[in-house]
């Protein structure tokens, strides 16, 4: 039955139904409700568990990582500064190829201080060799969880997973969401079954140097693995399609595409509005269709290229950017469709830094200014006032 | 799809009552969404939360700029806020005082009513929190959620005597101004 639920809250929930046996997590705006929830969960009895309290995010990381190579589900949440915090961390964890699951509440990075969404956290953090998925609404951000851990946890992946969803807009937001019961939870998600581990009755090392004779071949590994485990992130969305009977797609979603000669194309809570704006112009008689990355790392290449080519206009909408370079989604998209035929015309736009609000009005308007130009880089929402104030 | 603007001060219960309309609606049977104005929330600052109500699935993810109804919890944001921006002709705008309409200095254009809810919830719960009673105000006036979806509501939210004393706060207001 559905309970309509704070976004935060229904992921702790979740996370608690996954039987994570050590969780460490450092509390930090917009994520701090998931920390509090677990910890009650645990103190509670409900959920057995090791809940460490920790003096910082690169802590957290820390004992997440160490729990993981001594052989447990292990779990932690941050966001913004929080993560970046996490970041060396993060590269240790991919390169010794342990299956912790990180939610990343997406937050702007200081400075100028500023709590509220976009994706420059995550996105800062994407060489780390973690797998990213972006969640679109407050259910798939749940279900995400589910489907974090079994990607994770496959012996032929062996990744840490981070699962986004967007700061305030939907970690904030009360929806009706749908709990499984923790009968289906441990039947989709068995017990994790660790390759190796730390164990006194037989001795190993983690983490160890690796010099110029085999670090290349490390990197290759993680490489290769990315490469292959979007097979098990496909597999897990259908197993859970077909235990849950929710489908948000595999490494992507194609909203109203088979015959959409303008495809808007972005990540996480935006694609909600995106869905209304183009079933509101094809009311209008334009064909438009919508885009939904689910997967950014690894990045779904051979799905873009399927999904864009032959189309007249791919329109894509980044809430974030490599400052001196270009938007970061763009440059992914770009590089995936170089070299193909039938490419679309590409126009990107920087648009809700730091938490400014997107409406449909702005939605629209970006479609039709990318209508009458190609644009590249273009930020959308500028005030006029403050841009001449910051120029002196 | 109705939308719904609420606006008080930090403290006063805004999202809370956001997040009971939301469920009350859900509970008879609707679409719900709601979410606070995004910010660092602290007692006493002027504080906004959104609900969306719908026979369809909702999608959309912005902020709510053209409101049916406004719900102000605190008579001392008028002049301050702009409480009614964008409010769409023949919106109700609730207000929590004790004074006349008359007496309130509205700028604004609506079906504006006032209720005492800071008196009625300090003479049923003890506490000067505003929104149960503002709650059960806006279904008697509207009819968008139920009186049942809200005592269902506070029963989900609330426990024991805080949750019967606030459906008691509710219901007085619900029958003053049921029609």
């Amino acid at each position: 039955m559905k309970k309509v639920t704070e976004g935060l809250k229904a992921i702790a929930e979740t996370v608690a139904l996954c039987r994570p046996e050590v969780v460490s997590a450092y509390p930090i705006t917009p994520q701090t409700h998931i920390v509090e929830e677990l910890s009650v969960i645990v103190a509670n009895g409900r959920l057995k568990c090791e809940f460490i309290n920790v003096e910082s995010e690169f802590a957290a990381a820390s004992v997440v990582l160490g729990a993981s190579v001594a052989g447990v589900r292990a779990y932690s949440t941050t966001s913004s500064q929080g993560l970046l915090l996490m970041a060396e961390v993060l590269f240790n964890m991919a390169g010794m190829r342990l299956p912790v699951v990180i939610t990343d509440a997406n937050r702007a990075v200081s400075a100028p201080i500023n709590i509220w969404n976009d994706w420059q956290d995550t996105l800062t953090i994407r060489d780390a060799g973690m797998i990213h998925l972006f969640a679109e609404d407050n259910q798939e951000a749940c279900d995400m969880h589910l489907q974090a851990f079994k990607i994770a946890e496959d012996h032929e992946v062996m990744l840490p997973v981070m699962v986004n969803l967007d700061g305030f807009i939907l970690t904030h937001a009360f929806d009706p969401i749908e709990f499984p019961s923790q009968e289906e939870v441990d039947k989709y998600l068995p017990k994790y079954v660790p390759l190796e581990k730390l164990d006194v009755k037989n001795p190993l090392s983690f983490g160890l140097m690796g010099g110029p004779d085999r670090y290349l071949e490390t990197r290759y590994a993680m490489a290769e693995t990315m490469k292959t485990c979007p097979a098990v992130i496909r597999k897990a969305a259908r197993d859970f399609n077909q235990m849950f009977g929710r489908n948000y797609g595999e490494l992507i979603e194609e909203y109203k595409m088979n015959d959409a000669e303008i495809v808007l194309v972005s990540m996480g809570s935006i694609i909600s509005s995106m869905k209304d704006v183009a079933d509101e112009l094809r009311a209008a008689g334009k064909k438009v269709g919508v885009l939904k990355i689910r997967c950014y790392r690894p990045f779904p290449v051979e799905d873009i290229i399927k999904a864009l080519c032959g189309k007249k206009k791919a329109i894509i909408l980044e809430k974030a950017l490599s400052i001196g370079g270009v938007g970061i989604l763009t440059a992914d998209i770009k590089a995936s469709l170089y070299g193909q035929k039938n490419v679309p015309e590409i126009s990107d736009f920087i648009l809700g830094l730091g938490g400014r609000d997107i409406r449909i009005s702005d939605i629209k308007a970006i479609v039709a200014r990318a209508e009458k130009e190609n644009v590249k880089g273009e930020f959308y929402g500028l005030d006029p006032k403050l841009v001449e104030e910051m120029d002196k | 799809m109705i939308e719904i603007r609420l606006h008080g001060r930090g403290g006063q219960g805004v999202v809370t009552a956001a997040e009971l309309l939301a469920t009350a609606a859900f509970l008879d049977g609707k679409h719900t969404q709601a979410f606070p104005t995004f910010g660092s929330e602290r007692m006493g600052a002027p504080v906004a939360s959104f609900v969306r109500i719908s026979d369809n699935p909702i999608r959309v993810r912005s902020q709510i700029y053209e409101p049916q109804h406004v719900i102000v919890q605190d008579p001392t944001l008028i002049g301050t806020v702009d409480v009614f921006a964008g409010l769409k002709a023949g919106g109700l705008v609730l207000i929590n005082t004790e004074k006349p309409v008359s007496e309130l200095k509205i700028k604004g254009s609506g079906n504006v009513v006032t209720i005492p809810a800071t008196q009625i919830a300090m003479e049923i719960i003890g506490r000067p929190i505003p929104n149960t009673v503002m709650v059960g105000a806006f279904a008697a006036l509207t009819g968008i959620v139920t009186m049942d979806g809200i005592r269902k509501a506070m029963a989900h939210k609330f426990k024991g005597d805080v949750a019967a004393k606030n459906v008691v706060a509710a219901e007085k207001a619900y029958n003053m101004l049921k029609k």
